[in-house]
């Protein structure tokens, strides 16, 4: 959805989108690394199912809530990437345990 | 002249709503009178417990009333279904009071034994459980649960779409439902009542104060009394996250919809715009002792409401000797209670003269001999 | 969990990095007063100089000369002696000043003698049908892609909406190389007749000159349809065509992405949970605190500077941040060598910042059909109630916010109000033929941003608030 720009000299960062190799770059926050991804990184409501992508990139609307090492719910648009971090798209309600 | 309406109900909460609702379903004209989109209202800041445990020490006839209402739960659920659409998520398959350590434990089950042996007490089941029982049927308790207690007869229901169930409901039966009508003024003239307020006057053959704790000063304009001991409460809410709870607690329960709620924190405090976050504190770390796994989850909000709660804890329902066909009913418990206000006392008021084999034991009067004995069950 | 706070107790706590949080902090700490600042993003800058240690965008003209303009007040504050948190989210406030702030998974108090909210905007809710979306942005959205990662969006683009942001956005995006297919305006040409007359004022501003070159450079490179007056996002589980009607024709178009723009608002939440009395602003149509000379709010001790005090851009918002900071330098170290302005300078200063906004505001009203939608279009995205359930909610007896959250749960989700609060305030005010102000918001309270029930668990247990709860 979103394309990177050519002189951008940041270092790579890799992690991983439901356990796909994804190269992102140093000061992304995790929803730019997803929406530049070109991967399907549609989540899915708690309330009706329907799919969301992130919105307003500011921490405000929580469209962009994905399970980041395991830990549900994470509103990915404020956090920054990390080398071999793990973030899975979440579909529907979190788990109680993650 | 003929009376605008049979009946005015002052309060459109849980309780006045229950009430409408059931006179409305026998062909009353009713109108309820309400306040505003900011007051106290402790029909939207409840736990929606269906509860029937640790009811009645002190008021045997308390266990019965409550008893009765977990029973006829189910029909109003399914009337309520029927007539307008919403689920209201009852689930009546009991519920727990789980103790963090063995001296709660036997508080607990001491309080249980005395409210047992009351003269007059219904006969229900609660077993003490140890912690292997209670970690049968709740997996995911954690190491520092000693232990608990089960009622079969307890459960929960969504009280928020209870409460917009009612609403839409009555106005189905054709209640006119009046927000923004506080009541400032009673009197009687004619044979019939006539209630003030900032937008005009209302008249009705009967009225029934059902306003919470401004009863305390409602009641007396019409010859009737319902001292109140108001508390605050907070509550704690988490995010939506998969089913993990079967079954309800006094303190923890997951809501149909997903979120858990945390609560049962009392304070003598009035101010509802407040909270102290000391206490949601102590609220989430007992939450997360009790179950672990909800540590992870987030808290989306927090609030405090104030209980309705008359002076001595139990229900007050009542009908004037002053002033014929005036009716006072406040109760703690308007959730659990909301079958008995439909289909008990709904029929009662419109009849104009409340069963006194059946709540007789809940006349306001009873706090005048507690005020020459000096002695009371709070 | 990373590095807290260095104190439990600060002469002034300042929420916000932007440009008034960071004004605010500079000038306290410059003055000697302990200060700290805490923010949520990784880095300072707050929106409009958002990632402006770190954005991979360098060359100086990509993003525009006001964008760079903010290193200065970063060293500034950097250099000031105030202790600058990121990462750091507060999620209460009371009247006793105490601050809760999360940090790196941990929760913890600090307490204050001054409070500065520096909370900034948040974009105004553009509830039209399918703003829900997946590829639906708002213009913010694409413009802290754009400065914090150097992201521009790929494929079919339409940009729809008005207001100074969403031209600045298109000049940005077309600079680093991004192509626009459209732009839909929906700036009412009506709002002239009411603009006009503040037109002089505006003409001797710097926006002036600012705005009409920005809209040129866009022009000459993409089509604009003016005169917008309906517009809907379509596709199946995600955008794929736009509708929009213009001089009363319907056209559609396919998009891949479309960014939502219509102003922004204050963001209240915090000022509001600790009890900040706010009015409806009836010529910016949002919530904002009501405010004395020095920003000083209702509650003793809390002031708010920067757009949180009500819009008015970043150089106002810098003054505001400087006034802020020097009345709290004013009440607890009357005696201390100031370098900076004076009060009287700084009045003076934010009237000139200020000057010229009034006919931004009106020329730039967003227009009924898009702050009040009808039918099936969805107002609470969180909690996915539609303008249908809430008129049913008014129907059945629902007064205000507050009772409707009771009836539909509207507000009730992790935004905590923040996307549909002043949809949800004008959806009912026009249905029950009130004011805004009468219908009022909805009541709100800590935690205003989410935390973890761990996080909480492990805050500091007073004696009495055990036995609130065990008994
Ligand atoms: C924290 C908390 C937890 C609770 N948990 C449970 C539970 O788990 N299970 C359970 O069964 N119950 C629970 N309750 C209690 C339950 O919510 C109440 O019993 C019920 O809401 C009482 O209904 P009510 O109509 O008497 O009072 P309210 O809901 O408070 O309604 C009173 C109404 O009267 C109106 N009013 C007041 N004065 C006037 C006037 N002068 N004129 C007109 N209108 C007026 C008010 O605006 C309000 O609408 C809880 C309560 C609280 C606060
Ligand atoms: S995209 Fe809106 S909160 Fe993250």
């Amino acid at each position: 959805m979103f394309k990177r720009l050519q002189a951008d000299t940041r270092k790579p960062v890799g992690i991983f989108v439901d356990g796909t190799a994804v190269t992102a770059r140093e000061g992304d926050t995790v929803s730019a690394a997803l929406l530049a991804s070109g991967l399907d990184v549609r989540r899915t409501t708690a309330v009706s199912g329907a799919p969301r992508l992130p919105y307003c990139m500011m921490g405000v609307c929580f469209d962009c809530l994905v399970t980041v090492d395991g830990t549900g719910n994470r509103q990915g648009c404020l956090i920054t990437v990390r080398e071999g971090m793990r973030i899975e798209i979440q579909k529907g309600k979190r788990e109680i345990g993650r | 002249m003929r009376n605008d309406y049979d009946i005015a109900v002052v309060g459109g909460g849980l309780l006045g709503s229950a009430i409408a609702w059931g006179l409305g379903r026998i062909g009353q004209r009713v109108v309820v009178l309400d306040e505003g989109d900011v007051t106290k209202r402790a029909s939207r800041a409840n736990f929606a417990l269906v509860w029937v445990q640790s009811k009645g020490l002190g008021m045997p006839a308390y266990t019965v009333w409550t008893v009765r209402a977990s029973e006829t739960w189910a029909q109003l659920a399914a009337d309520l279904k029927d007539q307008t659409g919403l689920d209201v998520c009852l689930q009546r398959n009991g519920g727990f009071h789980l103790a963090l350590s063995e001296g709660e434990l036997e508080q607990r089950a001491n309080t249980l034994k005395r409210l047992h042996n009351q003269v007059g007490a219904a006969d229900y089941q609660v077993e003490v459980m140890d912690r292997d029982r209670v970690a049968a049927m709740l997996p995911a308790i954690g190491p520092e649960v000693v232990g608990g207690t089960f009622c079969p007869l307890d459960g929960h229901v969504n009280s928020l779409r209870t409460f917009r169930a009612f609403h839409t409901g009555f106005k189905a039966f054709g209640v006119d439902y009046r927000p923004e009508h506080p009541v400032t003024a009673i009197a009687q003239s004619g044979g019939e009542f006539r209630l003030a307020t900032p937008r005009g006057e209302i008249r009705a053959g009967k009225v029934v104060l059902a306003a919470g704790n401004a009863n305390q000063a409602l009641a007396p304009m019409v010859g009737l009394h319902a001292p109140m001991g108001p508390t605050r409460g907070q509550i704690v809410v988490t995010e939506r996250t998969l089913p993990f709870l079967p079954h309800p607690l006094t303190t923890i329960r997951q809501t149909d919809e997903g979120t858990v709620m945390i609560g049962d924190s009392k304070e003598d405090l009035l101010d509802d715009s407040g909270l102290d976050l000391s206490i949601s504190t102590v609220m989430a770390d007992r939450a997360r002792r009790t179950f672990p796994l909800l540590g992870r989850l987030n808290v989306v909000r927090t609030w405090s409401g104030i209980r309705v709660m008359p002076k001595d804890g139990f229900p007050v329902y009542d009908q004037s000797e002053s002033h014929p066909g005036a009716f006072v009913a406040c109760c703690h418990s308007g959730v659990t209670l909301a079958s008995n206000h439909a289909y008990a006392l709904a029929p009662m008021i419109a009849a104009g003269q409340l069963d006194a084999t059946e709540v007789g034991a809940f006349t306001g009067r009873r706090f005048a001999a507690m005020a020459t004995t000096g002695s009371g069950y709070y | 969990m990373s590095a807290g706070p260095t104190r439990s107790e600060y002469d002034v706590v300042v929420v916000g990095a932007g440009p008034a949080g960071l004004a605010a902090a500079a000038t306290a700490a410059g003055a000697g007063l302990s200060t700290l600042l805490l923010d949520e993003n990784a880095g300072p800058g707050g929106q409009v100089w958002r990632a402006i240690d770190t954005t991979p965008v360098r060359a100086p003209d990509l993003l525009g000369r006001d964008y760079w303009a903010g290193a200065g007040l970063v060293a500034e504050a950097r250099a000031s002696g105030a202790e600058i948190l990121q990462g750091a989210t507060v999620w209460g406030l009371d009247r006793n000043l105490e601050v809760a702030v999360s940090i790196g998974g941990g929760s913890r108090f600090v307490t204050a003698r001054r409070v500065v909210l520096a909370t900034g905007a948040l974009e105004r809710p553009f509830p039209i049908p399918g703003w829900t979306l997946p590829g639906v942005l708002t213009a913010g959205a694409a413009q802290t892609l754009l400065k914090s990662s150097g992201l521009v969006p790929e494929g079919r683009t339409v940009l729809a909406g008005q207001g100074p942001l969403l031209w600045l956005l298109a000049a940005q995006i077309l600079r680093l190389g991004g192509g626009i297919d459209l732009i839909l305006d929906t700036a009412e040409r009506a709002n002239w007749r009411q603009a006009w007359r503040y037109a002089p004022g505006f003409l001797f501003t710097p926006y002036f000159a600012k705005g009409l070159a920005l809209m040129r450079e866009v022009r000459a490179k993409v089509r604009v349809v003016s005169g917008v007056t309906a517009l809907s996002a379509e596709g199946d589980g995600r955008v794929e065509r736009v509708a929009y009607t213009a001089g009363g024709r319907r056209e559609t178009v396919p998009v891949d992405t479309l960014l939502l723009h219509q102003g922004v608002v204050p963001n209240v939440n915090l000022a509001m949970a600790a009890g900040v009395k706010h009015a409806w602003d009836p010529i910016q149509l949002c919530w904002a605190p009501v405010l004395d000379e020095t920003l000083a709010t209702s509650v003793p001790g809390i002031a708010i500077a920067g757009d949180g005090a009500g819009i008015g851009g970043a150089p106002a918002a810098v003054v505001r941040g400087r006034i802020a900071g020097l009345a709290a330098v004013e009440a607890l170290a009357p005696t201390a060598v100031r370098r900076g302005p004076s009060m009287e300078t700084l009045r003076v200063a934010r009237d000139r910042a200020e000057r010229g906004r009034r006919f931004l505001d009106l020329l730039f009203r967003p227009s009924r059909a898009f702050r009040i939608p009808d039918g099936d279009t969805v107002v609470c995205r969180c909690e996915e109630v539609t303008a249908r359930d809430i008129r049913d909610a008014v129907a059945i007896g629902a007064t205000g916010p507050n009772q409707l959250k009771a009836y539909r749960r509207a507000g009730m989700g992790p935004c905590q109000g923040r996307l549909c609060g002043l949809t949800v305030t004008e959806l009912m005010a026009e249905a029950r033929g009130m004011t805004p102000e009468e219908i009022g918001y909805y009541r709100l309270r800590p935690p205003v941003k989410p935390i973890t029930l761990a996080e909480l668990a492990d805050m500091p247990q007073s004696e009495s608030a055990v036995r609130a709860v065990v008994r």
